[in-house]
């Protein structure tokens, strides 16, 4: 219990910036923007005086709040923070604010965008500190109606079916989620996260599933599985993505693909993996080849694709499938030393967090791409670009070398550490893997070749501004972080090591 | 080992990293500020260079060094390191060395274009990267710098971006060396997990002076291959060594070298001929320890073991022979030498296969003086004959570019291996010398003699064609002798492609001995005579028949066909389209890579998209059933009820506007309220 619920306050300041815009009905746009960034703002603040309160040589849940709530279901208004959530905390308040300032230019219902993203904002962080199914379901759910609307109003002609299908799918997903908890807690009466692993780390939470029939197990795990393998996406559960990702606007992309796309590889870290850690043992196997395939076929189908922001979503699911490759293979085991696992694991946070940056700045270059072509973003309505944009094209390469995984960047160290960990365990997987790597420095750099190189022409050919004004300095920032996350990894690293030493430390070696 | 010194190698790549960025920030017009920072960023690095050997050569056989933590992993930590011992300083002092004539070149050749600051931008990262990859002690930081190298290569080999053909080759250049980095990539975790560390030399606990090695000969992979058993240390050595191939051009790598000719000259002469591509031979002769350590191994349970070391060599017997073959059927200045460099970086890899690794290193080292004085002769001939780099557009250019000529004469006399005075022949030497004494195989000393009479006889053809006889158009008869800023780097190359030579001839080998870190017996000149005498002999042959094609009867005008092109052509053909290996690949990896996108693409659409649609359509079937059985059954009764409703409905209606935001407002502020009072009120 801390003097200052410092948690409560990340979550709840964007929504109290929500009220304020929704309170302010004659706001101008300039003022609503500049609300919308200081309220998403907050959650870097916070961040920071977390990390200042936080020990960074302990492994539990810190700076936690915990209240009495619903008492009927024994459900807790609970928060806590520890280094995965820390990590991903800072990267909301990093990608949030840089998605509003891509969305400057943005000129419809400035006020109503700022407040359904801010509210957006709100969910992911309660997601990200939330300890208690109970409410940690409701800002996973609530996170759907704020992203619907943004991507319906204010998505590109395909808008509506993408938002659609966006949330229906989701939904889906989730109401299996649902119904497996609800299953836990007849069985066991807890929602509690930490309680909840706990009984599962002794065998007690199968024991008490099997109970209620031997089939329960299995299907309370494939329904909590289903609805966060839609949420991340695993292949391959992730058609609705491209085309959720390719219509939204270029502000939004950046928070789904840096944030949301977060939620579910959380998910899987905070609640799969330790409530069920032998059927996911037991799934491994298939489970690694549903990672492989959105590793090598996401990268695959990124370079067949025309339309550069389809390009850049399957990409993501390329980028994010390494995270779920390095826990399933964990998970599969042997392990032959705890190194191996803390390598994986620390990999897949790192990961996390490095493709947050760089997809959402990429995803802000296409955006300019875009709004320069008057919605018009194919590989070949460009080229040339690099002319007439020196320091955009600069930017955009950084950030491109970023994704591709470049050492001096932030990708690689991520990248590293998944394959020493994934290699160390299930070689052939880590084998398999290396042709994503391959396959996307091609994909990249046949963007970069059509769309920056040769002579001008397409879009490009007329009058092609450099990047400037809210753009330029979103972009700069992420570019600038890349470079420090690159080069000085043990700023995160040194955030999240104890709890990844405390899980590999954890699980069964020889 | 640790001194005080070698806490500070790292100026050496942070002193042109430091120019890099200061060239980043120049704007466009800051033409002096960043072409000086250049130059000055690697004139103190080349200093540091020169004090760093100075030390090393104190102690030949010590591993100074200096480790450091990157950051916390698991009960761990990643160690980065410098390392300071003779092979760095060699090859650290060689680098800066030639880098620096290298920018001053440039600055003379770039000076029309506009975009000269960011070139030198690039050329200093290059040079940070290039001189990090050599004062590294950790494997890690070496895989950081090398991909660094490949970025800058990439860089400069598109810096004509607006040239589709530069765009193209830089991307080829990148992915082609990625295919032998994700090798690398590979070996390298594999040797992290099987030692433990990536450092060298880590006071007794490095790779290369702790027992970690051992460990890898005695844990055996169970596999094995053509009836060969494959041990572990081999296994990690050939993934490393892919990346060797990527990056120094070897076969079946090579084709990325021809094409990044695309790049300004002097990016040719500093990366793709001096340097960045012998980072592959740097590598395999920095890991040599792990390389070799599979030659104690001659059987694991009754198959013989593959020793990673003859694939070197074979490798690079291939690579020799195959370079110099297609050399002699090409027509573009730059491309003749590409692919003589290709064909040097195989004896290069023929030399550590077959075991001396000092050779290696010694013919790196004269290799980058003459090829660089060869390319930048080639740059001084093009710029001079207005970007003119086809031969048979060329000729009579001796008494116009008389210095260029006498230099490029020296390159081409270093390459050829004409005896005694020429750097290019000791070295050489010692690769033949190297062969002939492996005991497994003839054949790369067989290999090895085929390329020295083709050597010879490529550059006999490429003098002959491009400075004598007349000038065949009008470019190269107004060809007029480049500025001092360009022929004093010329010179300079020349008299160290001459010297260089001499610190490693048989009868006082001062490198040899200062490289191995053990002193080598001093032996006559004329030791292993014979095979000296075969070799001299064959470079006679080739310069010989060179000159009696190409120069006796010289080419008329550029239509006229090459003297072999009229007795075979269609053998000319084949070599000059480089045995159409280029074509070979688009046809079967090219396909490859054009199916299995479409194949992803069609999986998603059809088969995964296909399962959602189906699912969907069976919600709204089942959605539609529902409707028709309520509509028609039970809303029907309900009908006459609800009239009453509607009326109090239409009052609660005129509420609703029907404008979007005015909902989404309210239930933007329902939903923060309630959040709030639940919260609030609950937490009671």
């Amino acid at each position: 219990m801390t003097a200052c619920p410092i948690l409560s306050i990340a979550i709840f300041a964007p929504w109290a910036g929500a009220l304020l815009l929704a309170l302010v009905p004659r706001a101008s746009p300039a003022l609503s923007r500049a609300l919308a960034l200081v309220a998403s703002l907050s959650t870097l603040l916070a961040g920071f005086s977390a990390i200042a309160r936080f020990d960074p040589n302990a492994a539990g849940y810190q700076l936690v709040e915990r209240h009495a709530w619903v008492s009927a279901l024994n459900a807790h208004y609970c928060l806590g923070l520890d280094g995965l959530s820390l990590v991903l905390v800072l990267l909301t308040g990093i990608v949030a604010p840089a998605g509003l300032l891509a969305s400057w230019r943005q000129p419809r219902e400035v006020r109503l965008f700022g407040i359904l993203y801010l509210v957006l904002q709100g969910c992911a962080l309660g997601v990200f500190l939330a300890l208690d199914f109970f409410h940690w379901f409701l800002f996973w759910e609530l996170s759907l109606i704020p992203a619907f609307f943004l991507i319906k109003l204010w998505g590109g002609p395909g808008a509506s079916r993408a938002a659609y299908q966006f949330v229906i799918y989701t939904l889906a997903g989730s109401a299996f989620l649902l119904l497996g908890f609800v299953a836990l807690f007849v069985a066991s009466g807890s929602l509690d996260f930490d309680e909840l692993s706990r009984l599962a780390a002794t065998g007690g939470l199968s024991n008490r599933l099997a109970a209620l029939g031997g089939f329960w197990p299995k299907a309370v795990f494939l329904g909590v599985f289903l609805g966060l393998a839609v949420k991340v996406p695993l292949f391959p559960f992730h058609t609705w993505l491209p085309p959720a990702y390719a219509e939204a606007p270029a502000g939004v992309s950046m928070f789904l693909t840096g944030v949301m796309s977060k939620m579910g590889v959380y998910g899987f870290l905070r609640i799969l993996w330790p409530i069920f850690p032998s059927e996911i043992h037991a799934a491994a196997t298939p489970l690694l080849w549903l990672a492989l395939g959105g590793v090598v076929l996401g990268a695959f189908a990124a370079l067949r694709q025309r339309d550069l922001k389809r390009m850049i979503a399957y990409s993501s699911i390329n980028h994010v499938s390494y995270c779920l490759l390095a826990l399933f293979a964990v998970a599969a085991g042997p392990l032959k030393s705890a190194a191996v696992a803390s390598s994986a694991l620390g990999g897949a946070i790192l990961q996390m967090f490095n493709h947050g940056l760089s997809a959402s700045a990429l995803f802000l270059c296409v955006g300019v791409l875009e709004a320069r072509g008057g919605g018009r973003r194919g590989i070949g309505d460009f080229g040339g670009a690099r002319s007439a944009a020196p320091v955009f094209a600069g930017l955009c390469g950084i950030a491109m070398f970023s994704s591709i995984g470049l050492p001096g960047l932030n990708g690689f160290v991520g990248e590293f550490l998944i394959f020493r960990g994934v290699f160390g365990i299930v070689p052939w997987a880590a084998a398999t893997a290396c042709m994503g790597v391959l396959v996307t420095a091609l994909f990249y750099l046949t963007f970069w070749q059509r769309v920056f190189h040769g002579p001008r022409a397409g879009v490009s050919a007329g009058a092609f501004p450099d990047i400037a004004g809210a753009d330029r300095v979103a972009l700069a920032i992420l570019v600038a972080l890349m470079f420090l996350f690159g080069i000085a990894p043990q700023l995160l690293v040194g955030l999240f090591n104890p709890l990844v030493t405390a899980w590999a430390g954890g699980l069964p070696t020889p | 080992m640790n001194d005080g010194f070698t806490a500070h190698l790292w100026l050496i790549p942070a002193l042109p990293l430091a120019a890099a960025a200061i060239g980043a920030l120049t704007p466009r017009n800051g033409r002096a500020v960043a072409a000086g920072a250049a130059i000055a960023g690697i004139l103190a690095s080349l200093a540091v260079s020169i004090a760093s050997l100075a030390i090393a050569l104190r102690a030949p056989a010590a591993h100074l060094h200096s480790n450091f933590s990157w950051f916390d992993l698991g009960a761990a930590q990643v160690r980065l390191g410098w390392l300071l011992d003779p092979l760095t300083a060699f090859m650290a002092v060689m680098v800066a060395f030639v880098g620096m004539l290298i920018f001053v070149f440039s600055v003379g050749y770039m000076r029309e274009d506009r975009n000269f600051a960011r070139f030198f931008c690039f050329l200093s990262l290059f040079a940070a990267a290039m001189l990090g990859l050599l004062v590294a002690n950790s494997l890690l930081l070496l895989f950081i710098c090398w991909e660094g190298v490949g970025l800058a290569s990439y860089l400069l080999i598109g810096f004509w971006f607006e040239k589709p053909e530069a765009a193209a080759a830089a991307k080829k250049a990148f992915i082609t060396t990625r295919i032998g980095d994700l090798g690398f990539l590979l070996g390298m975790v594999w040797l992290y997990n099987s030692t433990g560390t990536l450092l060298f030399y880590d006071g007794g606990h490095g790779l290369f002076d702790g027992g970690q090695l051992g460990l890898l000969n005695a844990h055996l992979i169970p596999a094995t291959f053509l009836g060969l058993a494959l041990p572990l240390s081999a296994a990690i050595s050939l993934l490393l060594f892919c990346g060797a191939v990527g990056k120094s051009g070897q076969f079946p790598l090579h084709v990325w070298l021809p094409d990044a000719m695309e790049g300004p000259t002097p990016v040719s002469a500093l990366i793709h001929a001096a340097t960045m591509v012998a980072a592959g031979v740097f590598l395999v002769a920095r890991i040599y320890p792990l390389m070799s350590i599979d030659q104690a191994l001659t059987a694991i349970g009754g198959h013989p073991s593959i020793h990673a070391l003859s694939v070197v060599a074979a490798v690079g017997a291939i690579t020799a022979l195959l370079g110099a073959v297609i050399a002699v059927a090409q027509n573009d200045i730059k491309r003749i030498l590409a692919f003589s460099t290709i064909s040097q970086l195989g004896y290069m890899m023929l030399a550590l296969g077959v075991g001396s690794w000092v050779a290696a290193i010694f013919h790196l080292l004269t290799h980058a003086f003459f090829k660089a004085l060869l390319f930048l002769g080639a740059g001084s001939v093009i710029a001079s004959a207005h970007h003119e780099k086809d031969i048979r557009r060329l000729g009579g250019l001796a008494r116009r570019l008389r210095v260029t000529f006498a230099t490029f004469a020296i390159g081409m006399m270093a390459l050829s291996g004409v005896p005694f005075l020429f750097s290019g022949f000791w070295s050489k030497e010692a690769i033949l010398h190297a062969a002939a004494a492996w005991s497994v195989s003839r054949l790369p000393l067989c290999a090895g003699l085929a390329a020295v009479v083709l050597t010879a006889f490529y550059m006999t053809r490429l003098i002959c064609e491009v400075f004598l006889g007349s000038p065949r158009s009008e470019s190269a008869s107004h060809a007029h002798e480049s500025p001092a800023v360009m022929t004093v780097p010329l010179v300079l190359l020349a008299l160290g492609a001459v010297g260089l030579g001499f610190l490693g001839t048989p009868a006082w080998p001062w490198l040899e001995s200062k490289l191995g870190g053990a002193p080598v017996e001093p032996q006559s000149l004329l030791e292993g005579g014979g095979l000296m005498m075969l070799s001299i002999f064959l470079v006679a042959i080739g310069l010989g028949s060179g000159w009696a094609l190409y120069a006796r009867r010289a080419r008329a005008n550029a239509g006229a066909p090459d003297p072999i092109e009229e007795r075979t052509p269609r053998l000319f053909a084949f070599l000059a389209a480089g045995l159409r290996i280029d074509e070979f690949y688009a046809a079967s990896f090219g396909r490859l890579i054009d199916a299995l996108p479409a194949l992803a693409a069609a999986l998603d659409r059809r088969v995964w998209g296909g399962c959602v649609d189906f699912v969907a359509g069976l919600g709204n079937f089942a959605g539609l059933v529902n409707r028709e059985a309520d509509e028609s059954g039970l809303n029907a009764g309900f009908n006459s009820a609800s009239e009453s409703l509607r009326s109090s409905g239409r009052a609660y209606s005129s509420r609703q506007t029907g404008e979007v935001h005015g909902y989404l407002r309210a239930l933007a502020v329902a939903f923060v309220v309630l959040a709030f009072l639940a919260i609030w009120g609950g937490g009671q």
